[in-house]
């Protein structure tokens, strides 16, 4: 089968770059929602855990208010780390792996547009978990308090640190390497970064490192605004800040595109 | 006026990883609108040199120039200019074909029409079919039509049809013929001679990180032993005699028992000279060929029989 002549004229260009950006955007978050594990991850775990923890007096919560009340901060902040550093670092370690990456070098989108596309993507997918996780809070009871704003000055902040370290393991480790270390990153916090478990229920001689955890001033943060209603919690925030310069900036520095 | 640069013009590469050196010294230019082969065995340095070229390599010595341009400092300019396929991957795993060639086409100011491209290359039929499961072939066709579908000047192809069928073979060397037709150059590396001599106006033969010959086909094969005539008989016929009559230069081989080999400068009056011994001996010429020597034949001398490790 032949075409008609000049078919394939030449007209080369690149799209214009808000096209690109929201195409790739879109393209990225479709791949994402499409995978079942990340799924898993993503919107399954923190779900059940929300739920199941919330009605079965398994774990001793803290604080004032329901159950829910503790819960529902923790499992925020386990939905911003599953999907800014586990299911990012496992899909882009697979992107890599598989010369995708590679790939879009070689494309008109440029490099910087591709990271936002893909912070863009995390973004969507965390609305839409946060979505979900507050509509089943407030069903088992749940009374948030607190400036709103604190609360996304958390999540960006957190979303930022967790990306940072995604992608460092994303573009230096082998993607099964970083398929079995990001999933082990997320057991370990998840039981030891405050999530469902307090950490005042640990030894204090391991609680002063724990509490510099990401993950830990992520729920701490969300916990302090959501469940007391006090006001901006600077250290935390200050530690997300920490986690989210050294974390972009090693990424930036050694991540590998092939 | 100042003439336009050609579309690649490579002058002393040298690309080595760690202690190993890929590329040493390699020259080559590829005119506007040619289709060029970039032949060469495993390990030649065919690859590093094409992606070095598309900017993903920065040359240790030596300049690149595509379209005119540095392919690392100026790539931002360069890249919507040229399409792309690797020798495998870069397809999201769980992509769809006919998605992720939409999603291409997107990132192009004025790309193809995705779906006659889809119809052409017979993408179609992968339905809903995921990447990672799409057959060999199809993922060929597929990143073969991602290479095209934003309209570039030049493409690069790595072993474009490694592992084809010959219907979908047939159809990529349809689709790169149209491109040059259109004022596309093409840049393609293969393992195939039959394809660089179907394809190519240009071959660049690469061995040991250099461009050891190059040319059009024609000029490749010409000169050295130019041609060679094949026949079958029985076995142990007495090519002594037939040396007597044969001209000077021309030699005559039994190359397994019953199979005759005549090398020499061919034309009419040395397949009748052949053909009168044969008859003189009461020799009926079974399977009686002459051939021109073929790329195959060129590449073989130049890089040796031996395997490469």
């Amino acid at each position: 089968m032949t075409t008609s002549q000049g078919a394939y004229a030449p007209a080369p260009g690149a799209a214009p770059i808000g096209r690109m950006l929201l195409a790739q955007t879109a393209f990225e978050t479709k791949m994402l929602l499409r995978n079942g594990e990340q799924l898993l991850l993503t919107v399954i775990i923190p779900t059940v855990l929300l739920v199941l923890f919330s009605s079965v007096d398994v774990v001793s919560v803290t604080g004032p208010g329901n159950r829910v009340d503790f819960l529902a901060p923790g499992l925020l902040a386990l939905a911003v780390m599953s999907t800014a550093f586990t299911g990012q670092a496992i899909a882009t370690g697979f992107e890599r792996r598989y010369g995708v990456l590679k790939r879009l070098g070689a494309s008109p989108l440029p490099r910087w547009a591709l990271l936002t596309a893909k912070t863009g993507c995390v973004l969507v997918t965390e609305a839409l978990q946060v979505t979900l996780l507050s509509v089943i809070a407030l069903a088992l009871g749940w009374s948030p308090h607190g400036n709103p704003l604190t609360v996304v000055a958390l999540l960006v902040l957190g979303t930022a640190a967790f990306s940072g370290l995604g992608l460092l393991m994303a573009g230096t480790l082998r993607a099964e390497a970083t398929l079995a270390g990001a999933n082990l990153v997320f057991i370990l916090l998840l039981l030891a970064g405050g999530v469902i478990v307090p950490l005042t229920k640990f030894p204090s001689a391991v609680r002063g490192a724990l509490e510099l955890l990401p993950i830990s001033a992520l729920s701490d943060g969300l916990r302090s605004v959501l469940q007391t209603g006090a006001g901006v919690p600077w250290s935390d925030l200050a530690t997300l800040a920490v986690w989210a310069v050294l974390g972009l900036a090693a990424a930036a520095r050694f991540f590998r595109w092939e | 006026m100042q003439s336009e640069p050609p579309a690649v013009e490579v002058a002393g590469l040298v690309k080595r990883y760690g202690a190993k050196v890929a590329v040493d010294g390699l020259d080559l230019v590829i005119a506007r609108g040619s289709v060029t082969a970039v032949l060469g065995p495993n390990g030649a340095g065919k690859t590093t040199t094409i992606e070095t070229c598309e900017g993903y390599r920065r040359p240790d010595a030596g300049t690149v120039r595509v379209l005119g341009l540095d392919p690392v400092a100026d790539s931002q300019r360069l890249r919507p200019r040229i399409g792309v396929m690797l020798q495998s991957g870069g397809v999201y795993a769980g992509a769809r074909a006919v998605e992720m060639l939409r999603h291409t086409a997107k990132l192009h100011a004025d790309p193809l029409d995705v779906d006659a491209l889809v119809e052409r290359l017979g993408l179609g039929s992968c339905g809903r079919t995921t990447y990672r499961r799409l057959s060999g072939g199809q993922q060929q066709r597929l990143a073969l039509a991602m290479a095209v579908v934003g309209r570039p000047e030049l493409v690069f192809l790595d072993e474009p049809t490694a592992g084809l069928d010959p219907q979908a073979r047939r159809a990529t060397w349809d689709l790169v013929r149209d491109l040059r037709r259109d004022g596309v150059t093409v840049v393609v590396t293969t393992h195939y001679m039959d394809e660089a001599e179907q394809l190519a106006d240009a071959v660049a033969i690469v061995d040991h990180g250099r461009v050891i010959a190059s040319g059009s086909p024609e000029e490749l094969c010409r000169g050295g032993a130019e041609s060679s005539l094949h026949f079958a008989g029985p076995a142990g016929l007495d090519l002594g005699s037939l040396a007597k009559v044969l001209p000077d230069g021309a030699a005559a081989v039994e190359l397994s028992p019953g199979s005759y080999r005549v090398q020499a400068p061919m034309d009419p009056r040395l397949v009748a000279t052949v053909t009168t011994w044969c008859a003189d001996a009461g020799v009926l010429p079974e399977k009686l060929t002459v051939q021109r020597r073929s790329l195959e034949d060129v590449f073989l001398e130049l890089t040796g029989r031996e395997l490469r490790s």
